[in-house]
């Protein structure tokens, strides 16, 4: 096919007129068959040779195109009555009641002719909404009389025309095509005749431009068909032939516009006629819409309905929505994720039946020949194999068949392409993909069973859990697309993350408490131990000198930098965590667990690393979590992305087997305090209740103070809460005593409820998940339930509950909860829990819809800023936006959490440094 | 009583640039004149300070960010 180069100057909205459909029409359709007996179509039948052709053998007689290049040729039906186009009902029932019936001028005195025709061409020059005003016309112009006056009746002239003065009766529209005056029902010829009427200047007031339209095309006289390659016919393995839904819609015109064609001719009964008519008129309805309203559907022998014009553009799985918004891949896969521990952050465990299905084009070199050799002879079946060989045009399936003849043939040049394997880089994705960390590039691991695997620390990038979440896997195609994502596109480019510049893949859960439960003070491992737990993590087995273990070994520093370790010696979990720091490190901050009340010993809750050396603290959430990692964030920011990524596998690998060593197991017992606690919690609610009862007998005796610029009842409202936020707050913080991660002091006598571990608590404590408010919830008082960030006032007349006297105050009476999870709710409490917890549950159910929203409008319209070297932001015209982007010019995945440095971190680490100079 | 806007606190302080001061502060940018954001002829500020279209003005405001950042605007005519 010719290709021409056009553009496309304008685009006309307008209606066809039987004139424009008849010249495109390249062949008048007269009869309702298809094939004939013959198996050739028959002439001026639906499936006439000129309306196009699909068969890529012939060449079209229209166009002399070859079939698959010809685009198809519209034909037409000469309808023998005009017929209502059903998308049109409202526009002509509106026209009608609006122009008159008799003279068919429009139903405004000249003034208001003049009026609107100045108000719409101002709108149109100004390119405005000309929707508001013709409404506002055909509002003027309707009027209509109830009942038809008798001929000597006085008529008010408000239902005449003001032209000719004729009196005008009600059209009313019987949905969808159905148009009556009064009782009369109007037929399409009617109804075209008065359309015909409407001059042009009436038709611009009534919104239809007479360059584009005229009001008498809203019925159709000519029915275009389109060509066969809109409504091509199927051929089933029977030989059988199953035409489309529209030619099948289309013979059914036909063949009633015949049979009515003939009955006019032969002079038939005026009834017939109507009949006949009405049934093209249901005939023509349903080609263009079979979903219409008051019309029952057409339906296809087998009882399907038929899907007609409408139904192929609407909705979801219509024209637009599927197939022109959507746009499908190849190469790509789906499937649920499952975490894998074992697997690096930046790998990606893909089934071997994906592996299979999906493929990398590689070319064939002298170099690999050998190599793809292996892949064709494992064929398509067997996993590192080959699925199709490419050479220059010709496309060939590997199968046993062709095997043996493709091998032959490889020479340097072809393209084969082969199943994914490890090392190959793909791209890894979730829904939503709300930032750039929801796309990331991935190292190929072809593991067994069915599902993705990753590793957990890139859960918080995702924002993946395993609770069934399914994932989308997409495979570069060029070296160009591999290239860039690699260098881009890699997890460990994205391990700090651009909205606060910290890192967002980190360690998560386990790791966590893993992590803490190793390094804290005392926990010691013999040699044997240790070495097994190097081992286990994939750590090199440090130096061994002269009978002495090298624990950081700098060969450009002198001997005297060394750490030894005498053979024989336990090791301590810092130590073995030490191993992973890169030798010159120097970091010193407060752990997650310097926010306890105690820590014991006190020098666990700072952390301080000399020379790659953890001397003392613990690790937990602020060391490597995720978003607030401190270690790890120097790691990426001091020594890159490619030792971070080493750091982040190595550490969890290490606190897994941390954890495994003194294992972790939660239970209700954690959340245990001894009743002499409980009876202090009671007691403390009891007295918090009296204070609440005194405030609200003080407002009711009137001596209670009104704040400024509240009200009395505002006033007592917000101290209640205060008071309440209070109770809570202190029965929590007395549970908060017992609920322990072990020893508190020297001299702790360890014998009271809790002084076994508690892991219920280390989770919470160290910030692998969980929080303390979680745990003394469920141990001493829930609190109060809010709704609209209140306490609960809905329910009966100034009541919540039938239980409690109208206008109560009291505590209990607005949603204040004084069980614990762990004791139960009471009937009260349960419910006005349940009440509190909806709320948030529609809350988040409501906000992410908006926040979707907001961030689409907020990505739509910065989409095409640019950044140019300089700092300058443009967008896409070189309108400037900042001089310098963000005012200030710092990248915030390169920034320190927002700031381009943090002075108080450098000085602890200089001083730090200072010190071992010192030494 | 006529307040003067540009003593709120919201409102970061204009000046119309001299001649000298533009050709000494846009010697090296990489942008077109046309380009600077706008400001309207009837703004507020732009009629307190007297602006005329074609003006280019300097805006000092505090940022978030960076402590103190120096803008343009050019009166749109």
């Amino acid at each position: 096919m010719t290709h021409y180069i056009k553009k496309i100057e304008q685009i006309n909205f307008g209606l066809m007129s039987p004139e424009d459909i008849r010249k495109m029409s390249v062949v008048t359709v007269e009869y309702p068959d298809t094939y004939g007996d013959d198996g050739f179509p028959i002439e001026k039948g639906l499936m006439d040779p000129r309306l196009g052709i699909i068969d890529p053998s012939l060449v079209c007689r229209t166009c002399g195109f070859k079939g698959g290049d010809c685009q198809g040729h519209f034909g037409s039906i000469e309808l023998a009555r005009p017929v209502i186009h059903v998308g049109f009902g409202d526009v002509i029932h509106k026209i009608l009641r609006s122009t008159c019936n008799d003279c068919g001028r429009i139903l405004l005195n000249d003034e208001q002719i003049e009026y609107f025709e100045e108000k719409i061409h101002e709108a149109m020059d100004n390119k405005e909404s000309i929707s508001a005003i013709l409404k506002e016309v055909y509002k003027a112009a309707k009027r209509e009389l109830k009942t038809m006056p008798e001929d000597d009746e006085e008529v008010d002239m408000k239902h005449c025309c003001p032209h000719c003065g004729a009196p005008q009766e009600v059209i009313s529209l019987d949905k969808p095509v159905t148009i009556r005056q009064g009782d009369y029902k109007l037929t399409p010829s009617e109804v075209r005749e008065r359309l015909e009427r409407i001059t042009d200047e009436d038709a611009y007031i009534l919104g239809v431009n007479s360059e584009v339209a005229r009001p008498e095309w809203l019925v159709l006289t000519v029915l275009p068909v389109p060509p066969v390659t809109v409504r091509p016919s199927i051929t089933l393995d029977t030989g059988e032939r199953s035409e489309d839904d529209l030619t099948h819609k289309l013979v059914d015109i036909l063949r009633i516009n015949q049979r009515l064609l003939e009955n006019m001719e032969a002079g038939a009964p005026q009834l017939i006629v109507e009949d006949l008519w009405e049934l093209l008129q249901y005939h023509v309805t349903t080609y263009f819409d079979n979903e219409a309203s008051g019309v029952p559907p057409a339906r296809h022998r087998s009882g399907r309905p038929l899907k007609t014009l409408t139904q192929r553009l609407k909705g979801k799985e219509g024209r637009f929505r599927s197939n022109l918004s959507g746009k499908r891949v190849n190469f790509s896969a789906r499937t649920v994720i499952s975490p894998d521990p074992n697997i690096s952050i930046n790998e990606v465990g893909v089934p071997e039946m994906i592996a299979k299905e999906v493929t990398v084009p590689v070319y064939v070199n002298e170099w690999n020949i050998d190599e793809i050799r292996t892949y064709i002879e494992n064929g398509p079946d067997v996993h590192p194999g080959a699925n199709y060989v490419k050479n220059g045009n010709t496309k060939r399936r590997v199968t046993e068949e062709t095997k043996e003849f493709i091998l032959e043939q490889l020479e340097p040049g072809f393209i084969v392409e082969r199943h994914l394997k490890d090392g190959d880089m793909v791209l890894f994705n979730r829904q939503p993909s709300l930032h750039r960390m929801s796309m990331m590039a991935h190292e190929v691991r072809v593991l067994p069973y069915k599902t993705f695997r990753l590793n957990l620390c890139v859960c918080p990038p995702y924002n993946a859990d395993f609770d069934g979440d399914e994932m989308n896997m997409h495979v570069f195609q060029t070296d160009e697309s591999r290239a860039e994502a690699k260098s881009l596109m890699r997890v460990q480019e994205h391990i700090l993350s651009p909205r606060f510049g910290g890192p967002i893949i980190g360690a998560i859960h386990d790791h966590i408490s893993g992590a803490y439960l190793l390094t804290r003070d005392g926990v010691e491992f013999t040699e044997e131990e240790a070495l097994q737990i190097i081992r286990k993590s994939h750590l090199a087995i440090p130096p061994f000198k002269s009978n002495q273990w090298v624990l950081k070994y700098d060969p450009e520093a002198s001997e005297e930098s060394f750490i030894y370790k005498d053979k024989g010696d336990k090791w301590t979990g810092k130590e073995l965590f030490s191993l992973l720091l890169p030798n010159d490190l120097n970091l010193s901050y407060s752990a997650e667990i310097s926010k306890c009340p105690v820590v014991y010993p006190a020098e666990d809750a700072t952390v301080v690393i000399k020379n790659g050396i953890l001397e003392q603290g613990v690790i937990d959430e602020s060391a490597y979590g995720s978003f607030s990692g401190k270690i790890l964030d120097k790691i990426v920011k001091e020594y890159g992305p490619g030792r971070a990524k080493e750091f982040l596998d190595r550490s969890t690998d290490l606190a897994i087997c941390g954890i495994m060593k003194t294992g972790i197991t939660t239970s209700l017992n954690d959340e245990e305090i001894p009743e002499e606690a409980q009876a202090r919690i009671n007691e403390h609610l009891d007295k918090k209740m009296e204070e609440v009862d005194m405030l609200v007998q003080s407002y009711e005796e009137g001596y209670l103070q009104a704040l400024p610029g509240r009200s009395l009842e505002e006033t007592l409202e917000m101290k209640i809460m205060q008071v309440l936020g209070e109770a809570r707050d202190m029965s929590g913080s007395i549970a908060e005593n017992y609920l322990t991660m072990g020893k508190q002091s020297e001299d702790d006598p360890y014998d009271h409820v809790m002084a076994v571990e508690n892991h219920s608590v280390v989770m919470a404590r160290t910030g692998a998940r969980a929080s303390m408010l979680n745990l003394t919830q469920i141990t001493a008082c829930v609190g109060q339930q809010a709704v609209r960030g209140g306490r609960i006032e809905r329910g009966y007349l100034n009541r919540t509950l039938p239980h409690f006297k109208k206008g109560e105050l009291g505590a209990k009476a607005k949603g204040f909860v004084h069980s614990s999870y762990k004791s139960g709710l009471d009937p009260i409490e349960f419910f006005f829990h349940a009440m509190g917890g909806r709320e948030g549950l529609v809350d988040t159910a409501i906000r992410t819809a908006q926040s979707g929203y907001m961030q689409r409008r907020l990505v739509n319209a910065l989409q095409d800023l640019q950044v140019k070297s300089s700092g300058l932001v443009t967008d896409n015209q070189g309108n400037v936006i900042q001089t310098m982007f963000g005012e200030d010019g710092v990248d915030p995945a390169k920034s320190d959490f927002g700031k381009p440095a943090d002075l108080n971190k450098l000085i602890d680490e200089i001083k730090l440094e200072m010190e071992m100079e010192g030494k | 009583m006529k307040i003067d806007i540009q003593d709120h606190m919201l409102v970061p302080k204009h000046e119309i640039m001299t001649e000298e001061e533009i050709s000494e502060e846009f010697s090296d940018v990489d942008y077109e004149f046309k380009d600077l954001p706008k400001i309207r002829a009837n703004d507020p500020v732009v009629e307190a300070i007297g602006a005329e279209p074609g003006n280019v003005l300097r805006i000092t405001r505090e940022s978030q960010t960076a402590g103190v950042f120096v803008t343009y605007r050019i009166v749109e005519g």
